[in-house]
């Protein structure tokens, strides 16, 4: 670690994976709702875990990637952070405002919660994605904002690099198009259009510059290829998430009161969504073959070899699958797009999380470039039971979806939507169990935090 | 890649291709929202409909079922239930039945004690969704 203010990074990290904890076990419990219906009813019902589920989810990836910008940018700035107390106390007002959310949420009828917070001084709630109620997405602007000062203070009045600009831009977007939650008008087709432009332009446009600028980094740091390389190569990847993505938002516009010549707009840019992951992966697959170091942090590079490579497939393919409006005509709102969900995010975002939390650890609790090798032995193992468990609870989702789809939406007699839950049951049984390996993997995960610590740093081989 | 593809053209491409097509896409929204009106039905906006999507928010309805296809996949698609279940009276005549513990072993919508004008309500603005022209989504009655 070069500057000491990095690390601030740390509680944002652990923030991160204790409440990734916690939207796994949700994840359990919404899974075996699926099969026995009345599972914690009506305590828990399936929307509240759901809201748990989704929110948590967002928050630890936001703590994630302030986690990765108050690493990376002193660094690349080559100064310290301009203000590391702020910092400090920005990461305890969104800890304590997110858990009292979920705790709002476990414990107060929502219908309550909405009245508690005063949702009718301004209604943004009951929106999917975007529960909050108001004053946490008050508190969540204002978390925002204090945290692009720190960070652009920091960059502007420090060396310029291609990561920062990229990362603050990808930033700047999330902060700037947060604001559309605010919109809520009662004009319900207005209301689906505007709240894409946080959760599209989110997802499939500014996050992918976060994702982009992380990448580049952990990959300078460990391949030792030349920046103007890597740089020039982020320039063109986020040139074309951007060119294809922005429009590409049109694929959500098929169905829901817009006018039909979404249908091709939507189809032609978002086919191309693609191309942004797919050259991704190009990118850093070559960007190892071509290192002029072996990183020691073995761990680390695998994370990011597997960001790029099930990005493409979460995001890239199985976004693809159902993209085109005539197929999204049968597939949209089914299994198909909870497969897809679930794909994009661990591939895009949340390995990408796990990536700069594996580079930056070891240097955050003291060690000089990575951990020991029985514990990066054991991160390794995690990667390959998360990885897996979420290849098939995928696979599982889509062989529910393409039956799904068949019996109630193609076949000759269409099938009530509950007689189709039942006859695809085993497929939900099946994810389920695919969700424990899963949750074992983040286990094991956690878990090599705590061992080989007392055992030598591995070593850059020769 | 190339030396002769440089890191700037690789930014100019970025900046220009950003900047012209956020700018198509405003010029497609700017469209969209001005000939919505032919399409989102907001001449049936009433005040019934306006309560009514207000406890559809405030009951977070989304959390379980989609509308229109958006929302959650381990309930029925809403934006068709007026056709499905006959109308407002089987809307209102479901939603009030619901068991307050559930059903033994299957999914079941919460008891939620809705007044006779939220009821109706409700219904008005699943009324005001089904009619708002979806391009023949979803495929079937089954939604």
């Amino acid at each position: 670690m070069q500057y000491s203010s990095q690390a601030v990074a740390k509680p944002y990290f652990i923030a991160a994976i204790g409440l990734f904890a916690g939207q796994i076990l949700f994840g359990l419990i919404l899974g075996l709702q699926y099969v026995l219906g009345d599972f914690l009813f009506p305590e828990i019902p399936f929307n509240v875990a759901r809201m748990v589920h989704t929110n948590l989810l967002i928050v630890w990836l936001l703590f994630g990637f302030m986690g990765a910008a108050y690493y990376l940018v002193p660094e690349e700035s080559e100064r310290e952070l301009e203000s590391p107390m702020l910092a400090l106390a920005m990461f305890w007002i969104f800890l304590v405002a997110g858990a009292l959310t979920v705790l709002g949420y476990l414990l107060v009828p929502y219908a309550g919660l909405a009245q508690l917070t005063g949702n009718d001084l301004l209604p943004t709630m009951g929106r999917e994605f975007l529960e909050q109620p108001t004053i946490t997405k008050l508190g969540i602007v204002v978390v925002a904002l204090s945290f692009l000062y720190n960070i652009g203070m920091t960059i502007l009045k420090g060396r310029k690099t291609v990561v920062t600009l990229v990362l603050l831009i990808g930033l700047t977007g999330l902060a700037v198009f947060f604001l559309f939650s605010f919109y809520n008008p009662d004009n319900l087709v207005l209301d689906k259009f505007f709240w894409w432009w946080v959760v599209h332009l989110w997802v499939e446009g500014v996050w992918e510059l976060i994702l982009g600028s992380i990448l580049a980094f952990v990959l300078i740091k460990t391949t030792g290829v030349d920046r103007e390389v890597i740089e020039k190569w982020l320039y063109i990847i986020i040139a074309m998430t951007l060119i294809t993505g922005i429009v590409g938002t049109g694929h959500h516009y098929y169905w829901i009161g817009t006018p039909e010549y979404w249908q091709w707009w939507g189809s032609v840019f978002s086919a191309m969504e693609p191309i942004p992951f797919f050259m991704m992966t190009v990118f850093a697959f070559n960007m190892v073959n071509k290192r002029r170091r072996e990183h020691p942090n073995k761990a680390a590079v695998l994370w990011a070899l597997g960001t790029a490579t099930m990005a493409f497939l979460g995001a890239g393919v199985w976004g693809f699958l159902h993209t085109l409006s005539p197929v999204n005509y049968y597939t949209h709102g089914s299994q198909i797009t909870a497969a897809h969900g679930h794909m994009a995010f661990y591939g895009a975002y949340v390995m990408i999380v796990l990536t700069i939390i594996s580079y930056a650890m070891p240097m955050l609790r003291g060690r000089t470039a990575a951990n020991s090798n029985k514990s990066q032995v054991l991160e390794m193992w995690s990667f390959w039971l998360m990885t897996i468990a979420i290849v098939f609870i995928t696979l599982f989702l889509t062989a529910a979806g393409i039956l799904q789809v068949y019996l109630q939406r193609m076949g000759e007699n269409p099938l009530p939507f509950m007689v189709v839950q039942d006859k695809v049951a085993l497929f939900y049984w099946l994810r389920e169990i695919a969700g424990l390996v899963f949750l074992i993997g983040l286990l094991t995960y956690i878990a090599s935090f705590f061992v080989g610590n007392d055992e030598p740093e591995a070593k850059e081989s020769a | 890649m190339s030396q002769a593809f440089t890191k700037a053209m690789a930014r100019n491409i970025f900046y220009g291709g950003t900047v012209f097509f956020f700018l198509l896409f405003l010029a497609l929204s700017l469209d969209t929202v001005s000939v919505l009106p032919e399409r989102d039905n907001r001449a049936n906006l009433t005040e019934a409909v306006v309560q009514g999507k207000k406890l559809w928010e405030n009951n977070n309805c989304i959390g379980c079922h989609t509308l229109l296809g958006e929302g959650a996949y381990f309930a029925p698609e809403l934006g068709n239930a007026f056709t499905r279940l006959g109308g407002k009276d089987g809307i209102m005549a479901f939603i009030k039945s619901r068991p307050v513990d559930g059903i033994p072993g299957r999914r079941s919508m919460p008891q939620f004690n809705f007044t006779d004008e939220q009821l109706n309500a409700l219904a008005e603005f699943l009324k005001y969704s089904s009619e708002i022209n979806s391009a023949n989504w979803p495929p079937n009655v089954q939604g």
